[in-house]
């Protein structure tokens, strides 16, 4: 008795044990990954990595008057052997990015220490940059030189914080990220929207279509889905940029001037069409599967009953599809907001996406960790988007196919 | 019964999808009012395509369909006021039974406290009160099917149309259903057309059965009738079993023939006028057949050998061979009839009247 | 075989020695990595035997950046613009490579007093001038053709769409210019909020009619396909363009802006050692001034001005009129101060970012 039950433990076991490359799969490339960048979000220690005793002193420092000599003396050493390290340039991007302009002067102040010998280091500093002589200066180290900060976060929201310390909103021209948000967020629901719009009556068509006309209905809505996203999105530049096949068509017929051509890419348009046509088989395949499951006889059971083709298509059908738009719809929303080469390829200028702009810090400025905390802040809309689908709703009801 | 006007009507209907095959062929048939008629037969047979078409699902290639005198063909189904319970249910799954049951009546724009009332009506038809606020999907396969049956009869239409509807129940549940059905019906009066490929479940409720094959109907009748007089080879095994020999008129007076069978003469009743020389069928049913130890007591008498036996309770059931073809005896289990063994050769005979020749079966190709 | 030996082989074969790889050079693609490869790196190979692979990219530090920071390098010798050389060599991306181990001149000049300002680093050195100007193609324009930096932001005098680049670099320089401030007064002016938003006031007069470019092969393209009037370019793309297309485009100098490049080695290379000579042979005045015969790109030493041939290789052409260092050309030209750049760069592109999405 007691060997079946340690028998089937191990069996249990075993089974278990053959989800652990998947378990170690996901861990490594996908939760790994996800804590590391919402790590950087918040937690920055070059500086206070680089010069520890500067920033200790700082700490101190009332922040009102200029340092005492002790901090400009520790702050040339630890300037001085960050330079040796080559840490130099991240603590100088670092505080650069508190105060633009500082990143010159540290490179600078570095150089020019040490070539010299001298008993005054404040001197010394001064006379390498005006700028050791503002306490504003050593207020951005203090800053800087904080490890945990909401620095980024507040800057994804185009807030900042002022020499006090308070929060205040960012110069108007430099405001960005909220409003690049909310045309996110409008766009993916208009995204959404459409595929809705178009996908309900392909997936309507598949599901009462006989099995063979369905079949290849669904093969002519998979064959884009398995297309390059590349190609789908350049034939889309093909078809509508302004010397595109839409417009010399047009062109031709004479409904158009030559010089009338419309602007139908590189612009909000062109991301819409493209990512609603890149995006809506993920709404007509959960949608289809669950207009699969409802019999076609319900539609034949309300008109029995006396109902309008209208009233059987609202009051019977659409109510039993909803759990497949919600799916669809979740499924639709959370990859547009997410959404980045369709928008960067045919968005032009005002149909770019935040995404853009956590590829643009990823790849051209390097500011890593306002990229994690716009990441961030996708995540947690994407994490409130599925609780509330799921108070709503229920994810219980979700089919996805 | 015969007094009841005509409600429905089929004249000369067909259907075909194709062009070609039809489906239903030439159909006539009549449904009176308050009348429980059963469409019975084999799957493909035509019987679904009938409803359908009388549903107004599906459009007739050919011939008219009436009711109550006015015929149908441009009536959208919404619109023809007939009740209908699906094979399975239909119910919709995401409304209460309340909700289910109010479908109809709210698709008609009757009043709020008018509907409430009705739906009460129909939950106390079918013995379900109390159950308005479950969903479909928390009801026994049974309860779901009084739901669909109240629900094609709460807007009280004088037509219900049912579409095997018992057939996703087990044979207890379908009993008690068969009996809970016919007692709705006859407590409404309402006409129903049923259709089923069960024999025992047609004979048991229809005050008439019309039996289908080959997309034409063979017969129309009354159960007791349809078994005891049927007129067509396929009525004949299709309802209850029976024995058929295949022979040619030898002669024939008045309605009684003698048939050819095998190089043996059969003395059959006339079911339809034959000919000498026809071919013909012959059916004997088992039970009818009896054990003749002296000879002389019947006008079919063979010797045969028996094959084998069944013992089934309360009759014996016999296999062996008549004029060539294979046939079965049913002997009542009463005292003497249980020495019969295999192998032994008995003395069997029938009357005339209980071996009826046949009019041919209508086929497909007529 | 046992299973220790089996995956002793496996770590043998990953941690196999990497001498035998072809060096990966990293280049900008299209006309520029062509005159490249046949200047510097075919030469280098046939005199070394070392063999080199290219790649291509469109500038920037992300991807080295990555690289060296997951220990995963597979850049070796990386082609960039000097800014971010200088930014790679204080973040530590880049191997030191000190200018005094580079060749001296011909005449014996030490390498560090050869190499003109602005051109050395601690990780490398530029060995090419090279220039953002704006072009246009002829047959667009009548007998009114533009000719100043203010011509290219003059919608009313030269309707037409204009392509720029998607970077606030080059573009906030051109705007000032347009509106009117000196070349040499530029830099001044931008330290100044006024003159930033003077600079963005002036990019958003045109705003509307810009298409804007990444690659530097794009505005030959767009020039060509008709899609844009007149574009910003790197002047050798262009000349190229003129050259072996034969498309009828016209280089305006005015105001153009010179910039420098050059080879950065990756740090944490594993063939450094190849890396190192392949940086030493183009830092040579003659190879230097060899690359002058395939592109209108010019040398940053000294000793190799005299070198430069005075004709396209290819197609005889005669180079000066092309070449951004030209006398003619320098009339009014900028040269990119990557100092301030590299202090106000992150603001800059921001605020550029948030302008573009208004």
């Amino acid at each position: 008795m007691a060997g079946t039950v340690i028998a089937s433990r191990r069996a249990r076991l075993r089974a278990a044990a053959l989800t652990l490359p998947l378990i170690a799969f996901v861990g490594v490339t996908f939760i790994a990954p996800l804590l590391s960048m919402l790590t950087r979000s918040v937690y920055d220690p070059v500086v206070a990595d680089a010069l520890p005793k500067t920033i200790a002193l700082l700490r101190v420092w009332d922040g009102g008057q200029l340092p005492p000599d002790e901090t400009f003396e520790t702050a040339a050493a630890e300037l001085l052997a960050a330079r040796e390290e080559r840490t130099l340039g991240q603590v100088a991007t670092r505080v650069n990015r508190i105060e633009p302009g500082l990143r010159s002067v540290i490179t600078r102040t570095a150089r020019k220490l040490a070539r010299v010998e001298t008993d005054s280091w404040r001197e010394a500093m001064i006379e390498a940059a005006d700028a050791w002589a503002e306490p504003s200066t050593w207020r951005a180290f203090r800053r800087a030189g904080q490890s945990i900060t909401d620095q980024h976060y507040l800057h994804a929201v185009d807030l900042d914080r002022d020499g006090s310390g308070g929060v205040v909103a960012q110069p108007e021209s430099q405001r960005i990220y909220v409003s690049l948000l909310g045309r996110t967020l409008m766009l993916s629901v208009a995204i959404t929207a459409l595929c809705v719009l178009l996908g309900y009556p392909i997936a309507y068509l598949i599901a009462r279509a006989p099995p063979n006309k369905g079949n290849l209905l669904l093969l002519l809505v998979l064959i884009p889905f398995w297309t390059s996203l590349l190609v789908r999105t350049t034939s889309w530049i093909v078809l509508l940029q302004s010397q595109g096949v839409i417009n010399d068509t047009l062109v031709a017929l004479g409904l158009l001037g030559d010089d009338e051509r419309l602007s139908m890419i590189y612009n909000m348009n062109g991301t819409v069409v493209a990512m609603t046509h890149v995006l809506l088989p993920f709404m007509v395949l959960p949608l289809y599967s669950v207009m699969r499951t409802i019999p076609p006889q319900h539609m034949s059971a309300a008109a029995s009953l006396g109902a309008s083709f209208a009233r059987s298509f609202w009051r019977v059908y659409w109510p039993q599809t909803l759990p497949g738009i919600g799916a669809g719809s979740l499924l639709v929303f959370i990859l547009s907001i997410g959404y980045y080469i369709t928008p960067a390829l045919v968005g032009g200028r005002t149909g770019q996406l935040i995404s853009n702009m956590i590829a643009y810090h990823m790849q051209q400025s390097l500011n890593w960790s306002l990229a994690a905390a716009l990441g961030g802040i996708l995540l947690a809309c994407v994490v409130a988007l599925y609780l509330l689908y799921d108070r709503l709703v229920g994810v219980e009801r979700m089919k996805l196919g | 019964m015969a007094a009841q006007p005509a409600y429905v009507e089929f004249d000369a209907v067909s259907k075909s999808y194709d062009g070609v095959s039809q489906v239903v062929r030439d159909l006539h048939l009549t449904v009176r009012e308050g009348e429980f008629l059963t469409l019975l037969g084999p799957s493909g047979s035509g019987k679904t395509t009938c409803l359908m078409m009388l549903a107004g699902f599906e459009t007739p290639s050919g011939g008219a369909i009436r009711i109550g005198g006015r015929a149908v063909d441009d009536v959208p189904p919404r619109k023809r006021d007939i009740g209908m319970v699906f094979q399975n249910y239909a119910l919709f799954p995401h409304m209460t039974v309340g909700r289910n049951l109010a479908f109809p009546l709210q698709a008609r724009g009757m009043e709020k406290s008018a509907v409430a009332e009705r739906v009460q009506r129909a939950l106390q038809l079918v013995r379900l009160q109390g159950f308005e606020d479950r969903r479909p999907g928390q009801l026994s396969g049974g309860q779901q099917q009084r739901v669909a049956i109240a629900r094609a009869l709460v807007f009280e239409p004088d037509l219900v149309l049912m579409d095997e509807p018992l057939g996703a129940l087990d044979r207890r549940l379908r009993e008690e259903m068969q009996f809970e059905i016919r007692r709705i019906q006859r407590s409404l009066g309402v006409t129903v057309v049923y259709v089923t490929h069960d024999q025992t479940e047609a004979m048991a409720m229809s005050d008439r059965v019309a039996v289908f094959n080959h997309g034409r109907i063979q017969q129309v009748a009354p159960p007791e009738v349809l078994y005891e007089e049927p007129e067509r080879p396929f009525v004949a095994t299709f309802i209850g079993d029976n024995n058929l020999l295949h022979g040619r008129v030898h002669s024939v007076a008045e309605d009684i023939c003698e048939v050819a069978v095998d190089g043996q003469i059969v003395k059959a009743f006339l079911v339809a006028p034959l000919d000498v020389g026809q071919e013909v069928s012959l059916a004997i049913r088992p039970e009818r057949v009896s054990l003749a130890p002296d000879a002389g007591l019947y006008s079919n008498e063979f010797e045969v050998r028996i094959e084998d036996t069944t013992f089934l309770g309360d009759h014996l059931r016999m296999q062996t061979v008549v004029c060539g073809s294979e046939f079965v005896i049913k002997i009542p289990n009463i005292i003497g009839h249980g020495g019969v063994l295999p192998g032994d050769t008995v003395r069997i005979g029938w009357t005339t009247t209980d071996c009826r020749a046949l009019a041919p079966d209508l086929g497909p190709a007529d | 075989m046992p299973r220790w030996f089996l995956l002793a082989a496996v770590a043998a074969a990953l941690a196999a020695p990497t001498d035998a790889d072809p060096l990966t050079v990293v280049s900008w693609g299209g006309s520029y990595e062509r005159a490249s490869k046949r200047a510097v790196m075919a030469p280098f190979t046939a005199k070394t035997g070392i063999e080199i692979q290219v790649e291509n990219y469109n500038g920037g530090l992300a991807q080295i950046r990555a690289q060296v920071e997951t220990d995963n390098v597979y850049w070796d010798v990386v082609d960039m613009d000097f800014a971010d050389m200088v930014r790679g060599c204080d973040e530590g991306l880049l191997e030191p490579i000190s200018v005094d181990a580079l060749p001296p001149a011909a005449d014996g000049a030490l390498a560090a007093a050869d190499y003109m300002p602005q051109t050395v680093t601690d990780c490398g050195q530029s060995q090419l001038f090279y220039s953002t100007v704006f072009a246009y193609k002829r047959d667009n324009f009548g007998a009114q053709v533009p000719t100043t930096i203010a011509d290219f932001f003059d919608l009313g005098k030269f309707p037409g769409r204009r392509g720029m680049r998607r970077k606030a670099f080059s573009n906030l320089e051109f705007a000032l210019m347009a509106d009117g401030v000196p070349p040499d007064h530029v830099y001044a002016a931008l330290d100044t909020e006024a003159g930033i938003e003077r600079a963005f006031r002036k990019l958003d007069s045109i705003k509307e009619e810009i298409v804007w470019w990444a690659a530097g092969a794009q505005p030959p393209q767009m020039l060509a396909d008709g899609e844009v009037a007149m574009s910003t370019a790197y002047n050798g793309r262009i000349f190229n363009a003129q050259v072996l297309e034969d498309q009828p485009f016209v280089v305006v100098w005015d105001g153009q802006l010179l910039d420098t490049g050059g080879f950065g080695i990756v740090a944490g290379t594993a063939n450094l050692e190849a890396a190192r000579q392949l940086v030493a042979y183009a830092a040579e005045s003659k190879t230097m001034a060899r690359v002058s015969q395939y592109i209108s790109y010019g040398p940053t030493r000294h000793s190799a001005r005299p070198l430069v041939a005075e004709r396209h290789l290819e197609t005889g052409t005669p180079m000066a009129p092309h070449m951004p260092t030209s006398a003619p050309n320098l009339v009014r030209a900028l040269h990119a101060d990557w100092e301030w750049w590299a202090d106000r760069g992150d603001e800059m592109n921001e605020r550029f970012a948030a302008w573009l999405a208004r």
